[in-house]
């Protein structure tokens, strides 16, 4: 019946890869993603998970070969983080084209320059539109649970996409936290055989990977797009299944004492769980405040972000990264566009903060929701602010 | 090797194709016969994975494919790093008994851009890890695909589009790079050199780097009409005037002993090599001394190399 545990939440995935018995993991060390591939490999040095274990020599050759494994049916597992995910990034566009369900966790961490090993979005910002499935986790528990659910959704024949498992570098990656951990067997009734359709071997030779003139492209293109927004649907129905077998439900969009709120705010990632702190104090001050945090990036849950927020007035919407020159912040982007040309639609203040490892804490959190609420009535002239930077931030316009 | 073969001279040689006509290779490429007699040595039993270059745009033009074996293409520089995948991968769904247990062949591709430049890190990654694989590049000294650009594996004084013959240049600046040496480097069990000119040995080679244990290396030269500017009837010439020269000796180094496969008994002038080919036009009497002395001097090296052991 499983058992309650302590766990770091990099050991939280390295269980996870565990406890599916994955055939396959390369990776390479970057701070902070190095726990999980040092725990995988202590878990095959000691006999615990039989799978080929690969130190490769660079990210780039991570998830190629994690693509070479992946082709021949293997379960298939990578980690990495900031610069590491940006050194494989034109891999990782292969990876969604080819169809391959590789799962993937990102502890993610601020791009360079100036060199950063600390948490924040841009890493995952900059993958955004490379077709991979990609959820956002708050804890261990979540780590743990949406990296056993990826290797089913991803490898369900519905879908067969890969998915990327989001957990902030140090903030979530470094922490222990308590989480209930499954029997193995209950893991295993959870997730089939995988069966890769077309899968490498001399016995039905198949091509991988065919040039596309400009005749066949946009159409092979345009399948993919249909085919990842589809997968929506397959998305919601597993993370049920998980819900039904472990007793855990997780939604693409999730709300925190939302329902009926003048103001909301939306986060992403583990800086939720602080943000629920500020909800419950102003709760308690009888404020109408609540919290939205979207768990599904991509594809995009349009329909169930719409509903979360629709009948709030205002809506605070907070980023860890920053589209240089555009928007601003990548989450407020997708969700004034989501909310473009709806009828009834809270209006929408952007903050970002929470870059390189800088802390936003509750007292913080305090002063967003009051800025944002501020902006979100009388408006600004600013596409964005910021919280916890210093000196005068000013003459960010479109 | 196949079951059904022909004999020719002294050698058996397989009957079956596994790269199907109908590619659009141009005439007279030297790299669709280095894959075509590379592929023949190796069988079907295989799981093949090229870098991106002429052979995936000529053979992989969706939804065709010439393929009779699996194929696997993704990347330009990674094919060290998705072939050990495949190698690692298959053994243990084996191990696992998740599939039965067979003996494949797992072969890597490139040309010279993708294994001496950009997928150098990769493949060297590969070497050192050990995989039980063959890799084969073929070489025809410039990046053709994308038009002719100079690579590392160029040779000095060739004219290439990024390193033209001009009134200050004599075209490409520098040696080419000894990728045999570098694969050494790694302790790996066999590497060779091999010329589509030779067609028996270099089928020979192939099979001995699939039956060795762990990594191997064939570094094949495949003359290319289109970017050295010979006639497309003139491939087979070059290869052969390349190896009687000396420019390019066939060799094997197995577990560290160097045998040289062909040793003509009197090397021809590099010229006889060079005159032919438009590349290397706009050279005069010193800059063929020049690379004589190169070709004289690695040639002495390498008899050196093969005495010793």
């Amino acid at each position: 019946m499983g058992k309650r545990v302590a766990l770091e939440a990099s050991i939280a995935a390295a269980e996870a890869v565990k406890m599916v018995d994955c055939d396959f993991v390369s990776a390479y060390p970057i701070t902070p993603q190095t726990h999980i591939p040092e725990m995988i490999s202590e878990m095959v040095a000691n006999g615990e998970l039989n799978a080929a274990c690969l130190t490769v020599e660079s990210e780039h050759s991570a998830m190629s070969s994690c693509l070479g494994a992946a082709a021949t049916g293997c379960r298939t597992f990578t980690a990495t983080a900031g610069q590491g995910l940006e050194l494989m990034h034109e891999a990782v566009w292969i990876a969604s084209a080819h169809r391959y369900p590789i799962v993937m966790a990102v502890c993610n961490r601020a791009m360079s320059a100036p060199l950063s090993v600390w948490g924040d979005h841009s890493d995952v910002m900059s993958v955004r539109d490379v077709g991979w499935i990609q959820i956002f986790t708050n804890n261990a528990q979540e780590v743990f649970d949406l990296t056993v659910w990826a290797f089913r959704c991803g490898e369900d024949p519905r879908v067969l996409l890969p998915v990327m498992v989001n957990l902030d570098g140090f903030t979530l990656s470094h922490v222990t936290e308590s989480l209930l951990l499954p029997d193995e067997k209950e893991v295993k009734e959870f997730l089939p055989p995988l069966q890769l359709p077309n899968a490498l071997h001399p016995d039905k030779p198949t091509t991988h990977g065919a040039f596309g003139l400009p005749n066949i492209y946009s159409e092979m293109r345009i399948a993919q797009e249909i085919h990842l927004r589809k997968s929506k649907e397959f998305i919601i129905e597993t993370l049920n299944e998980f819900g039904d077998k472990f007793g855990r439900y997780y939604k693409p969009v999730e709300t925190y004492k939302a329902e009926g709120k003048k103001t909301l705010l939306m986060t992403m990632g583990s800086f939720s769980e602080t943000a629920k702190i500020i909800i419950d104090e102003l709760e308690a001050a009888g404020e109408s405040v609540g919290l939205v945090y979207p768990r599904l990036w991509r594809p995009f849950p349009f329909e169930e972000l719409y509903a979360a927020v629709k009948d709030a007035d205002n809506l605070i919407v907070f980023d860890r990264s920053i589209s240089y020159g555009g928007q601003g912040g990548p989450l407020a982007s997708e969700v004034k566009s989501a909310l473009y040309g709806k009828e009834k639609a809270p209006k929408v203040a952007s903050i970002v903060g929470g870059l390189g490892g800088r802390d936003v804490s509750v007292e913080q959190f305090r002063q967003i929701i009051e800025k944002g609420k501020e902006i979100a009535e009388n408006g600004s002239e600013e596409l964005y602010e910021t919280v916890g930077i210093r000196g005068t931030v000013s003459g960010i316009r479109g | 090797m196949a079951e059904n073969t022909v004999k020719i001279g002294k050698n058996e040689v397989p009957v079956e194709e596994y790269i199907s006509p109908g590619h659009n290779f141009c005439a007279g490429c030297g790299e669709v016969l280095a894959i075509r007699l590379a592929m023949k040595a190796i069988g079907k039993d295989c799981i093949l994975n090229m870098a991106t270059g002429c052979n995936e745009v000529t053979t992989t033009p969706y939804p065709f494919t010439s393929w009779k074996v699996p194929w696997f293409h993704t990347l330009f520089e990674n094919v060290g790093a998705s072939l050990s995948g495949i190698e690692a991968g298959m053994k243990k769904l084996m191990e696992k008994g998740k599939i039965p247990q067979k003996k494949i062949t797992y072969v890597g591709m490139g040309g010279d851009g993708s294994t001496v430049d950009i997928g150098l890190q990769a493949l060297s990654g590969a070497m050192e890890r050990g995989h039980d694989m063959v890799y084969l590049c073929w070489d025809n000294e410039a990046y053709m695909n994308t038009g002719i650009q100079r690579s590392g594996s160029t040779p000095w004084g060739a004219s290439t589009t990024t390193a033209p013959a001009g009134k200050v240049s004599k075209g490409n600046p520098r040696q080419k790079k000894n990728m045999v040496e570098i694969a050494l480097a790694h302790g790996i069990p066999y590497a060779a050199t091999a010329s589509i000119g030779y067609p028996f040995d270099l089928m020979e080679k192939v099979k001995k780097a699939a039956e060795k244990e762990g990594p191997a290396y064939v570094h094949i030269l495949a003359p290319c009409p289109t970017g050295w500017r010979h006639a497309g009837d003139a491939t087979i010439e070059m290869a052969r005037l390349a190896v009687t020269t000396a420019y390019f000796p066939l060799y094997e180094v197995e577990d560290g002993k160097y045998t040289i496969s062909v040793n003509p008994s009197k090397v021809k002038p590099v010229v006889d090599f060079i005159k032919a080919q438009g590349r290397f036009r706009h050279l005069n009497e010193d800059d063929l001394e020049a690379i004589q002395n190169t070709v004289t001097q690695n040639w002495e090296r390498l008899q050196k190399l093969a005495v010793q052991e």
